[in-house]
């Protein structure tokens, strides 16, 4: 039986206002057309390489863009349609973000009041709870921001998701600058989490992370996703992927022979080449 | 069906006013305005307002829009030219005290150890001296008169502009791409003509044109008190300190317009700052 | 004899915690040595303290049996994690890489650095094309030691397998001493003839709450 669809995105664009040197204003697009569909149950990771557009993702779906973006597409929870305000009133209840950067969390305001949030004395024991899952000292919950180092910090936004009853996570970057087993352990709170029937979109530069514990990868690409595929054809020779972008992707990779095609004609590695929605071809004049 | 709007207000190439082209407008503007009044105090006829008995204490009227004094004496020009006097010693004085902010900012982040902790020191003595009071003494100490009033505005504005300027070497001297050029085997000259000054110097000039209405309003100031210009010179002080003879005789005018100016001036150079910083830092060019 | 020694290295900063305590270890000319470990065990710190970034408290690093020059075009070159703190975000990418002089033809064609890409700013370039002008710009005669910290981490695979590829054959062919650091084991076995772990090179006590 086909699972349920969690989230919907159709045709997600972003793009940015900005001023040229002439002081014109003008427009870029980060995401164009962007499609993904997130099943009950299922952890979903957007791969690509930093910088590349992936957190604007997340930021459009939790609707926390800054004032120049401009977006398009149509974006549905749960079969419904996902409105900038019923996004707002999703946000930390239903639908819990984990950012990359402790820039989000309040300067002003103790950790562990903000991991509690507005959600209650029945949340305070799970946030205990939660430090210490993560290997925090109960003392953690009384500092400030600031005095945090960015593993700690890592961990406290991991509690957020940890305390909230959620029924989706969106995990931007999570693990980077974690001591290897708490990431591990981590990535086995999406995987159980998934496993009580929540979606999980983990957002990663780190595709041997996706590969330990997504159901399907998207491969993020100058702002679209290129192909979604199952982790299970990431094993083996990857002949079951289908865009040429995500084999040579997977051909590139250390352990799976390091190689990358190149153009017969001049010569170029395939990390020059023009990518669109149907391969993947060199500048050079020859297909 | 879209539920995000997506509205490209960008008036890409048009003549428009966008808000980047407002802010330079604004400034311009401001620029204009300021540099006008300075040039017109300069080369005023001063019989325009020398003493006229024929015409004393005038209310304000068309011929007389600030009215006249006791000496019969067109307030209107007189403010003008008062302005003017305040902006060139203003100019004057702020200039001195960015140059010294500047040295000895650059010298407390280049060589740090003792003379940073010296200049540190510099800067909370004279922060924690009432500024008023310091410079009376200074502007006595000097004989008075304008160079007094400019050695002592001089004297005393530089600390908060050192302490910008300190920050801003340190840290670009400690920025990734500074290092490297060292490391590319780059003089010490280069790094500082091509990488410190042009990451400076903005902020410089920010930090210079906030000084002037404070340098100008400290000039009126001592002047009001006495300790500044002499009587003779068409000053907003002096201007103020004389009204205060004749206020109770009913002639407001005296003091009311030449205040009024004096306060219109030095907001709008607050203004001119403040949208050159907006202009200048990247963390706003995009709004 | 070693053209790298690393002689019984500590450091901190001020008067924190050490991060790095006793590192020994050598490099031959030509060799491709890894340095492959977790976060946390101050591999960045150590390439800032063999490329001379930062000065160690005790121990030396020896290069070709001297301290390094202090000063003019250091024979040891280091690449960032993250490009874009490595590139002056003032200046355009063609006087970014021409820094230290026109790199060789062979380079910027091998790298793929296309010449449109000169009169732009770093931040209309996307991470994989910058790295490229960062490696780019420090593959000269001069430099013999290249040290590549996390260079390709947050790039895609593609972007990592076509530097690291090209990284690789320029030091096969001038005979450049290659200090690859990493976390990742399959980088390192593919990229290295000698993989060193660093929490056995590195002698501290690393609390992994605190980190």
């Amino acid at each position: 039986m086909e699972k349920e669809i969690l989230l919907d995105v159709q045709h997600l664009s972003v793009g940015f206002e900005s001023y040229n040197a002439k002081v014109e204003k003008v427009f870029f697009n980060a995401i164009s057309d962007l499609n993904l569909t997130v099943h009950k149950g299922e952890i979903v990771a957007i791969v690509g390489s930093s910088g590349s557009g992936k957190s604007l993702l997340a930021h459009a779906v939790m609707n926390i863009l800054p004032d120049n973006a401009r977006t398009g597409g149509t974006m549905f929870y749960k079969g419904e349609l996902l409105t900038p305000e019923r996004m707002n009133r999703l946000r930390g209840h239903e639908i819990a973000f984990i950012p990359q950067s402790v820039a989000f969390l309040d300067p002003l305001m103790q950790v562990g009041e903000q991991v509690v949030g507005t959600l209650g004395e029945k949340a305070r024991t799970l946030q205990q709870k939660a430090f210490e899952h993560f290997g925090l000292k109960q003392s953690v919950a009384k500092l400030y921001p600031f005095q945090l180092s960015g593993g700690m910090a890592r961990r406290v936004l991991l509690s957020t998701s940890y305390v909230a009853e959620t029924e989706m996570i969106i995990a931007d970057e999570p693990t980077p600058g974690l001591d290897l087993k708490i990431a591990i352990e981590a990535l086995k709170d999406f995987r159980i989490q998934a496993d009580q029937g929540k979606g999980v979109i983990l957002i990663t530069h780190d595709i041997d992370l996706a590969l330990h514990v997504a159901d399907k990868i998207a491969i993020f690409y100058d702002g679209r996703v290129v192909e979604t595929a199952d982790t299970q054809t990431f094993r083996g020779d990857g002949q079951g992927l289908k865009h040429p972008y995500s084999r040579a992707l997977f051909h590139a990779l250390p352990q799976n022979g390091f190689n990358l095609q190149r153009c017969p004609k001049c010569g170029a590695t395939c990390a020059t080449w023009n990518v669109d929605e149907k391969g993947m071809r060199c500048g050079c004049g020859n297909s | 069906m879209a539920d995000i709007k997506y509205d490209k207000t960008g008036n890409c190439g048009s003549f428009g006013l966008n808000r980047r082209r407002e802010i330079l407008l604004i400034i311009l503007s401001g620029v204009v305005f300021l540099s006008g009044v300075c040039l017109w105090g300069l080369l005023m006829d001063p019989s325009l307002y020398a003493p006229d008995y024929e015409a004393r204490r005038l209310a304000p009227s068309l011929s007389h829009l600030f009215g006249t004094d006791s000496l019969g004496r067109d307030m209107f020009y007189r403010t003008v030219c008062g302005l003017s006097t305040s902006i060139q010693i203003g100019l004057l004085s702020a200039l001195i005290s960015s140059v010294i902010a500047l040295v000895l900012g650059s010298m407390s982040a280049v060589f740090g150890g003792r003379v940073d902790t010296a200049v540190g020191f510099m800067v909370d003595l004279c922060m924690g001296v009432p500024h008023l009071i310091l410079l009376i003494l200074i502007s006595i100490a000097v004989g008075g008169g304008a160079a007094g009033v400019i050695t002592g505005v001089a004297v005393t504005h530089w600390p908060n502009l050192t302490r910008v300027i300190r920050a801003e070497v340190l840290q670009i001297r400690s920025a990734q791409y500074v290092q490297i050029a060292r490391k590319l085997g780059k003089s010490n000259w280069h790094i500082a003509a091509k990488h410190i000054v042009p990451h400076v110097f903005p902020q410089y000039l920010v930090g210079l044109i906030l000084l002037f209405p404070h340098a100008i309003l400290h000039e009126a100031a001592i002047t009001f008190l006495g300790y500044g210009l002499p009587l003779d010179t068409p000053a907003v002080g002096v201007i103020l300190a004389e009204s205060m003879k004749h206020l109770a005789a009913g002639m407001w005018w005296l003091a009311f317009f030449p205040g009024l100016a004096l306060l219109f001036m030095t907001q709008l150079f607050d203004i001119v700052g403040d949208y050159l910083k907006i202009l200048i830092d990247p963390h706003s060019a995009r709004q | 004899m070693a053209i790298l020694e690393v002689k019984h290295v500590d450091f901190r900063y001020g008067s924190g915690p050490w991060i790095l305590k006793d590192i020994s270890f050598s490099a031959e000319e030509g060799e491709r040595v890894a340095i492959l470990g977790p976060s946390g065990y101050g591999k960045s710190t150590l390439a800032k303290v063999i490329a001379g970034y930062l000065q160690p408290q005790g121990g030396e690093v020896l290069w070709e049996g001297k301290p390094l020059p202090p000063s003019g075009f250091c024979p040891i070159q280091l690449i960032y994690q993250h490009p874009e703190k490595a590139l002056n975000p003032r200046w355009k990418m063609k006087d970014s890489l021409e820094e230290a002089g026109v790199p060789s033809q062979e380079v910027l064609t091998e790298m793929g650095i296309q010449e449109k890409w000169y009169e732009r700013w770093p931040n209309e370039l996307s991470g994989g094309e910058l790295q490229r002008f960062c490696v780019a710009r420090v593959l000269k005669p001069e430099t013999r030691l290249l040290i590549c910290d996390e260079m390709t981490t947050m790039l895609d695979a593609i972007n990592q397998a076509h530097i690291w590829n090209f990284v690789l054959s320029y030091a096969e062919k001038h005979n450049m001493t290659l200090l690859a650091i990493t976390h990742n084991q399959y980088l390192a076995d593919q990229v290295a003839t000698r993989v060193l772990r660093i929490p056995e090179l590195n002698h501290i006590q690393v609390d992994r709450s605190e980190l």
